[in-house]
C-alpha cells in the first residue's frame, strides 16, 4: 500500500480549471517530484492535500485512510507537512518559537494547566525542546535560535520553514519549491537534507521544484503537470526526455 | 552588555531568563505593595485605578495584541463584569465568589460572540464588536430589575472573612485586594503566553494558514483567546464598579473602549508589560495635565482652565505624537533605551532597523 494515493483529483475555480484528472501515488521512503511550468497546478495540488482547497472531485488517502473529508487543522496529526512557496513563517516570533509551534499536534496540555504552568506543562516543554533541539542542530540553525525571523535573511527564513515542518515529526513532508531564491551552495545544502531525511529520518518527501539538477539528484519519481493535467510520470530522466514534457516548457504545445 | 550562558532549556522555560530578572520583578512587586506607607490616600486611589486600568489592559491585550483580533466593544465586557458582579453580591453572594462568577459570565459571553465572528478581521470585527457594545448597553438598560437600568446600582462593599476591604472605608486593603488580583492575573497571562496555548495565540496572529498546517483549529483558538480577553476585562470591570461605587450605563462608554485601545497601543502591542506602561499613562495623563495648567497658573497668573478643552486636547495629541512617532509603544521604546544603555558606547542607530523583508506575494488565503 503506498502512503500517498491520488486519485483523480481536481479542483475548478469558476471557469480555471487548476487541477483536472491529477493521479499518483507516493511510496513510503520516496522521494517524489512534482515538476511543471509556471502556473501548472503544482501548488494547487499541495494545498488540496492540506485540505485549505476542497476539491472538486477525486480522493486523496494517506495511510490508507481517505482524507479528503477532513479539516485543514486535522492533516498535521496524522503526520503530513509542508512549506510554503512564498514562506509563511511567524515574522514576529522567534526560530525557537516558530519551531516549538511546529510541536502543537504533540501537546497534551489543556489552556487551564498552561496558566497554571503546571509541572504537567514544564515536563512537555522540555520535551518539546528536545525535539526541536535535534531539527536545530539538523538544520544547523543554531546562530539563528533566539532571532526573530523578521529580521533574518530570506536564505535562512526557508529553512527555518523546513525546519518547523520536521519539529511536527511527520511521515510526510510536502516541500513547495524549497530551493527557489537559493544560491548554489544553498540548494545544494537543501539537497543534502532531503537525503538525510529519508535516509535517517524515514521521511517520505513530496516536493515542487523547478531546479532540475535538484529534481535530479534526490528524486526516485518525478510527475510532469501542465494546466493541471498530468503530462508524465516515472524516473527523472525518462520524464525530462517525455515530448510532452519538453512541448509544455517550450510552450508549443496546442492548446 | 550582560551575557546570559543558559544550562539548560529551563532557563528558556522559566518565566525570568536569569536572578537579576526575578530580583527586579520581587522589588517591584514589593514596592507595589508597601505602597500604601509611602503615598496618601489621593495617590493610592489613582495607584489603585491604574491598577484595575492594567488589569482591563491585559484583557484586551489578549485580543489584540497576542491574537491580532481588534475590538471597540470592550467596554461591554467590563459592563458585564461590574454589573454581574454587583448584582450577585447584592443577592448575598460573598465576594470571592462574584468576582469570579463575573469574569466567567464576561470570558463566556466572549467567547461565544467570537464563534461567528471568528471569519472577520481588522475593520470588520472592530465594527461587528461596537455592535454587541451597543446592544450590551440597551440590554443593561432593559434590564432594570438587575442592573438599576439607567438609575444605576450600587457595588456593594467587600468583606472578607470579616476584614473590610470597603473602598473608602479601608482604602489600603481595596488597594492590596486589586494588587494581589491584578498579580495573579499577570502571573497566569505571563505562563499562559510561555506555554503552547499562547504560542497558539501568535501563530493564528501571524499566519493563519500555517497554523492551520501546525493543526492548530483557528476558530477555536480564537474563540478561546477572545474568551479570556474578555473574561479578565470582565474582572477588571467588578473591580471598576467598586472602585467607583455606585455607576450606570454611563461609566461603560465606547471612549471607554477607544481608551483600553489605547492602553495597548501606546504601551507597546503584544507585550504585558506594555498593558501596564498604557494604563500608566493614561490614567495619569490627565493628573500630570491638571497638575502642569496649575502650575502655570501659580507661576504666570494665566488660567488655562479658563479654555474649555484643552486638556483633552492635550491629552489627544501626546497619544497622537506617541502612535506616529514610536508604533513600537512605550514598551518599544523602554526596550531600546536598555539596550543603549547595557551596550554603551557601541549602540549604533540602525541597530533597530530589520532587514528588508522579503515581500510577500500572492499571499495564499
Ligand atoms: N484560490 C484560487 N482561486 C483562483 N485561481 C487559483 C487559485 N489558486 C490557484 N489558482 C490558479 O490555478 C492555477 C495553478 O496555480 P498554482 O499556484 O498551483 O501553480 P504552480 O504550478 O504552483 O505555479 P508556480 O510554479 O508559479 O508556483 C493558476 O492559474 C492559478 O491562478
Ligand atoms: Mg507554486
Amino acid at each position: 500500500m503506498s502512503l500517498l494515493e491520488v486519485n483523480d483529483l481536481a479542483v475548478h475555480f469558476g471557469g480555471v480549471k487548476a487541477v483536472d484528472g491529477v493521479s499518483f501515488s507516493v511510496e513510503s521512503g520516496e522521494v517524489f517530484a512534482i515538476i511543471g511550468p509556471n502556473g501548472a497546478g503544482k501548488s494547487t495540488i499541495f494545498n488540496l492535500i492540506s485540505r485549505i482547497y476542497e476539491p472538486t472531485r477525486g480522493s486523496i488517502r494517506f495511510d490508507g485512510r481517505d482524507i479528503t473529508g477532513l479539516k485543514a487543522h486535522d492533516i498535521a496529526k496524522l503526520g503530513i507537512a509542508r512549506t510554503f512557496q512564498n514562506i509563511e513563517l511567524f515574522d514576529h516570533s522567534t526560530v525557537l518559537d516558530n519551531l516549538l509551534m511546529g510541536r502543537h499536534t504533540h501537546r497534551s496540555t489543556s489552556f487551564v494547566e498552561d496558566i497554571l504552568f503546571l509541572p504537567k506543562v514544564r515536563r512537555e516543554e522540555r520535551d518539546h525542546r528536545r525535539h526541536v533541539e535535534e531539527v536545530i542542530e539538523f538544520l544547523e540553525l543554531e546562530a539563528y535560535r533566539n532571532k526573530m525571523i523578521a529580521g533574518l535573511p530570506y536564505g535562512v527564513r526557508k529553512v527555518v520553514e523546513i525546519g518547523r515542518a520536521l519539529s511536527i515529526g511527520p511521515k510526510l513532508i510536502l516541500l513547495d519549491e524549497p530551493a527557489s531564491g537559493l544560491s548554489v551552495e544553498e540548494t545544494r545544502e537543501v539537497a543534502f537534507w532531503i537525503e538525510d531525511m529519508r535516509r535517517d529520518m524515514g521521511l517520505t518527501v513530496l516536493m515542487v521544484e523547478h531546479d532540475m539538477s535538484l529534481v535530479n539528484q534526490v528524486s526516485d519519481r518525478v510527475l510532469a503537470v501542465a494546466n493541471g493535467r498530468p503530462l508524465a510520470l516515472g524516473s527523472p530522466a525518462d520524464v525530462q526526455a517525455h515530448p510532452d514534457v519538453k512541448a509544455a516548457y517550450l510552450g508549443t504545445e496546442a492548446a | 552588555m550582560r551575557v546570559v550562558f543558559k544550562t539548560s532549556y529551563d532557563s528558556d522555560i522559566d518565566l525570568h531568563e536569569h536572578g537579576a530578572d526575578r530580583l527586579r520583578t520581587a522589588l517591584l512587586l514589593g514596592l507595589m505593595a508597601i505602597l500604601p506607607f509611602l503615598v496618601g490616600d489621593y495617590y493610592l486611589a489613582e495607584a489603585t485605578n491604574t491598577l484595575i486600568w492594567a488589569l482591563a489592559g491585559m484583557g484586551l491585550m489578549i485580543a489584540v495584541g497576542h491574537t491580532g483580533q481588534v475590538s471597540l466593544g470592550h467596554a461591554a465586557f467590563l459592563a458585564i463584569g461590574a454589573y454581574t458582579d454587583a448584582a450577585l453580591m447584592n443577592a448575598g453572594l460573598p465576594f470571592y465568589l462574584a468576582l469570579p462568577a463575573a469574569g466567567l459570565a464576561a470570558g463566556l459571553f466572549g467567547a461565544l460572540i467570537a464563534i461567528p465572528a471568528v471569519r472577520m478581521s481588522g475593520i470588520y470585527l472592530a465594527i461587528a464588536t461596537l455592535a454587541v457594545f451597543v446592544i450590551v448597553e440597551e440590554l443593561v438598560i432593559m434590564l432594570e430589575p438587575i442592573t438599576g437600568g439607567v438609575g444605576g446600582i450600587m457595588a456593594p462593599s467587600i468583606t472578607l472573612f470579616g476584614v473590610s476591604f470597603d473602598r473608602y472605608a479601608a482604602l489600603t486593603n481595596f488597594y492590596w485586594l486589586v494588587l494581589g488580583i491584578v498579580a495573579l492575573v499577570t502571573w497566569g497571562y505571563a505562563n499562559l503566553m510561555r506555554s503552547p496555548t499562547g504560542r497558539s495565540f501568535l501563530a493564528v496572529r501571524d499566519s493563519e494558514v500555517s497554523a492551520r498546517a501546525l493543526g492548530i483549529n483557528v476558530t477555536r483558538t480564537r474563540a478561546l483567546a477572545f474568551g479570556l480577553s474578555s473574561g479578565v476585562t470582565g474582572l477588571a470591570g467588578a473591580l471598576m464598579g467598586h472602585f467607583i461605587g455606585f455607576f450606570n450605563y454611563e461609566l461603560f462608554s465606547v471612549i471607554i473602549s477607544i481608551n483600553l485601545l489605547l492602553v495597548v497601543t501606546i504601551g507597546g502591542l503584544g507585550s504585558i508589560q506594555g498593558a501596564f506602561l498604557g494604563a500608566i499613562l493614561i490614567t495619569g495623563m490627565p493628573q500630570l495635565i491638571a497638575i502642569l495648567r496649575d502650575g502655570v497658573n501659580a507661576n504666570f497668573g494665566i488660567d488655562l482652565g479658563g479654555i474649555p478643552g484643552l486638556d483633552t486636547m492635550v491629552f489627544s495629541m501626546i497619544l497622537i505624537g506617541f502612535i506616529i512617532f514610536e508604533p513600537a509603544g512605550l514598551y518599544g521604546r523602554w526596550r531600546k533605551i536598555r539596550v543603549w544603555l547595557e551596550t554603551f558606547p557601541l549602540a549604533r542607530r540602525d541597530m533597530f532597523r530589520r532587514h528588508k523583508t522579503y515581500l510577500k506575494t500572492e499571499r495564499m488565503k
